[in-house]
């Protein structure tokens, strides 16, 4: 398993062809092609901001006002985790050809997935910082050097749950279906577009709800709550030891998600 | 110094029931381990204990039928699926040639489609640059290179692919049936270039069903039967052995077929002559349709006499079905007349799979004028030299009165095949030589890829 994983590090070049091929393909054709790539998070955030002005005028926490921009912190990550896994888990059964016909590493396939979802989001985040620098929100350069580890943390989960779904799915089809709902529960059970103080109790903020209990639970949890302290609370980052135990979880979960994959490797080209 | 061996390899299949296929996540999880689910209920093997070496610089030709576990056994060798038990092991980089253009993204240009292609089939970047345009001009591409690849023909998607993937310079190459690529002249390219391996030391594995090919071009052939090896060794005579085979099996196909005609014929019983006749012929035909040349095969007639049995014999007096072009072949014709008769003709005539007439004759034509039938009775047809090209034919066999009132017509029951190592056309072979002038000369060797 490890001697695979180490030779994964030869095809780097056929991965970086294989995301830059798959950021083309999905615009050839458009009027505006990779525009669409900067507009439909614009877009997404103009929606969400024109909905929480002026439709639904409910009252927030102030802490979280202007509410869009809230929102949006934590749904630019979410969308690149949850595209990541819902199109991982067709990915080896829709690229059947390559791994019947070529001789070819499949783990490549989950990972320019994800790969190719991270460059989405990251073409997302020039938008987030115009909105940022609109609302006068600072950033400060210590909160800023916690960013590239949050998203290291996110990419290697997000590889581990990418690669356990590619390989199950190809035997059994219906995790397909299963896993669209299960993305919307898991959307919701994660404090992105509520705060994750919903739970706490302003009066005795050290009293244990069951419900915040929970939300620790969910990986996603605290990659939301970090990328919102980074870009929309002010203050110190606080939930960083958190992130950093993710970060040993995420590794291991990954390390099991890459051997899960490597067990089935030799069935894929029966299966698919 | 090997550069492929494989050392008792089997490559099992499971083959799932179908209660299986519908098995769900769900239930896999409810009725116990999911490795337990994913454990075949029965199993096939594709390929069975094959044991080869070819050693470095050599070419193996895979032969065999449909389904024979060629494929598996390339799939084997290229690494793409591995041995259920026993080894392959293969020296140096492979390129496989199994389906071309596999990989290629339809929405983006055939360009970006070549360095991607080429850097799955291992080459570097670099590498790719600077052959791009001799795997442009290899796959007479230029015009179209910059077209997104879902605009090109069918063919051009495969010489693309072929393009690129012979120009992976692999050590060992392997060829899965991909030489119907392109016209003649691409076809020509190609073994050219298969040809340049060969020189330069290259290891080829090739599977294909072009046995000239085989015998040409490979040091080696394997034969490949239901999975298991049957013969290796010196491609002509694993060739031979195999044509054998395949007539062996055309043999009892058309055997089979016969043996229907002549459960028709049996039946039916002489006094009702009215069931006689195929579904599609209405009953009243004792006269025939009226335009038998139009008929489709069916049996008909009044069976005043009958003929109870029609079998064609080869040069050895042996039984058969399958002649090679210019053999003996005989048509014996067994007859029963219950009462005695004066009045019959007997005919035969020899179509081909287009329905076109090879040949007609009968007894009357040929100025031979019936004395008696009586009883059990027997005629042979014995043609000397069975000139036809090769093909498939059919046979239809009459006894009628003088004045075409028929007795008994089978019409195209029988069949037999011609075979022929030449590949010539038309219907009818005649006898012929070429004979040339000093100042032009031919080499002995055919081309027939």
């Amino acid at each position: 398993m490890l001697r695979n994983l180490a030779q994964l590090f030869r095809y780097r070049g056929l991965i970086q062809s294989l995301v830059a091929r798959e950021l083309k393909a999905r615009y050839r054709g458009s009027v505006l092609g990779f525009f669409w790539s900067f507009i439909n998070p614009l877009l997404l955030l103009l929606v969400y901001s024109f909905v929480f002005t002026f439709v639904m005028k409910a009252a927030h926490d102030p802490r979280i006002e202007p509410y869009a921009l809230f929102m949006f912190c934590g749904i630019l990550p979410w969308t690149w985790f949850s595209s990541s896994l819902a199109e991982s888990a067709g990915v080896l059964i829709s690229g059947g050809n390559l791994i019947k016909k070529v001789l070819f590493p499949a783990e490549i396939l989950p990972i320019v997935t994800v790969l190719a979802n991270m460059i989405h989001f990251f073409l997302g985040l020039p938008i987030l910082a115009g909105f940022l620098i609109y609302y006068h929100r600072p950033l400060h350069a210590s909160e800023l050097a916690i960013f590239p580890l949050v998203v290291l943390v996110q990419l290697v989960l997000t590889l581990g749950f990418s690669l356990i779904l590619a390989a199950l799915t190809v035997h059994f089809r219906d995790i397909r279906d299963i896993l669209s709902n299960l993305l919307t529960f898991w959307f919701f059970s994660t404090p992105i577009i509520y705060p994750y103080f919903l739970f706490e109790d302003p009066l005795h903020p050290e009293q244990v709800v069951w419900q915040a209990e929970a939300l620790k639970l969910n990986p996603f949890t605290h990659l939301a709550i970090t990328y919102q302290e980074i870009l929309f609370f002010e203050g110190p980052v606080g939930h960083l030891k958190w992130l950093l135990l993710l970060g040993a979880i995420s590794v291991v979960f990954f390390l099991f998600g890459y051997w899960v994959f490597d067990r089935l490797r030799d069935t894929f080209a029966e299966e698919v | 110094m090997h550069a492929i061996q494989a050392t008792h390899a089997s490559k099992v299949y499971r083959r799932y029931s179908r209660r299986h296929q519908f098995t769900t996540l769900k239930s896999a999880l409810l009725s116990g381990s999911l490795t337990r689910d994913l454990r075949p209920d029965e199993t096939f093997a594709a390929v069975r204990d094959v044991t080869f070496t070819v050693p470095r610089g050599q070419t193996l030709g895979v032969i065999g039928r449909n389904g024979s576990g060629k494929s598996t056994l390339l799939k084997l060798v290229a690494g793409i699926t591995k041995p259920t038990t026993g080894t392959v092991d293969v020296n140096g980089r492979i390129s496989a040639l199994i389906e071309l253009g596999a990989g290629f993204h339809p929405e983006i240009s055939g360009r970006e489609n070549v360095f991607i292609n080429g850097i799955m089939l291992g080459l570097t970047k670099r590498e790719i640059t600077r052959r791009f345009d001799e795997i442009v001009e290899f796959a007479e591409m230029k015009d179209f290179i910059d077209a997104p690849v879902k605009t090109y023909s069918s063919g051009m998607y495969m010489r693309l692919g072929f393009a690129v993937a012979i120009h992976v310079d692999p050590e060992v190459l392997l060829v899965d049936e991909v030489l119907a690529v392109g016209d003649e002249g691409f076809t020509h390219k190609c073994l050219d270039k298969f040809a340049e391996f060969k020189r330069r030391g290259k290891t080829i594995l090739l599977v294909t069903h072009s046995l000239g090919l085989v015998e040409r071009f490979c040091d080696e052939a394997l034969w490949m039967d239901a999975g298991s090896m049957k013969a290796i060794g010196d491609p002509k005579r694993v060739v031979g052995a195999y044509i054998t085979d395949v007539e062996v099996g055309e043999e009892q196909l058309l055997a089979a077929g016969d043996a229907k005609a002549k459960e028709l014929s049996t039946v039916v019983s002489p006094d009702e002559p009215a069931t006689a006749v195929l579904p599609d012929h209405p009953v009243e035909t004792a006269e025939g349709p009226a335009d038998m040349f139009r008929a489709t095969e069916g049996r008909w007639g009044s069976r005043e006499i009958e003929i109870t049995d029609v079998q064609l014999y080869g040069p050895d007096q042996q039984p058969g079905h399958v002649f090679h072009s210019g053999d003996q072949m005989t048509i014996r014709i067994a007859l029963r007349s219950p009462v005695e008769n004066e009045d019959f003709v007997i005919g035969i005539g020899i179509f081909n799979a287009e329905g076109v007439c090879c040949y007609g004759t009968n007894t009357s034509i040929e100025e031979l004028k019936a004395v008696r039938i009586f009883g059990d009775a027997e005629a042979l047809f014995t043609i000397e030299s069975l000139d036809l090209v090769e093909g498939t034919y059919k046979i239809d066999v009459a006894i009628h009165k003088l004045d075409g009132y028929p007795y008994d017509y089978h019409r195209l029951l029988y069949t037999f095949r011609v075979k022929s190592r030449t590949k010539d056309v038309g219907i009818y072979r005649p006898r012929h030589a070429w004979r040339f002038s000093d100042s032009l000369a031919f080499d002995r060797a055919g081309d027939e890829a």
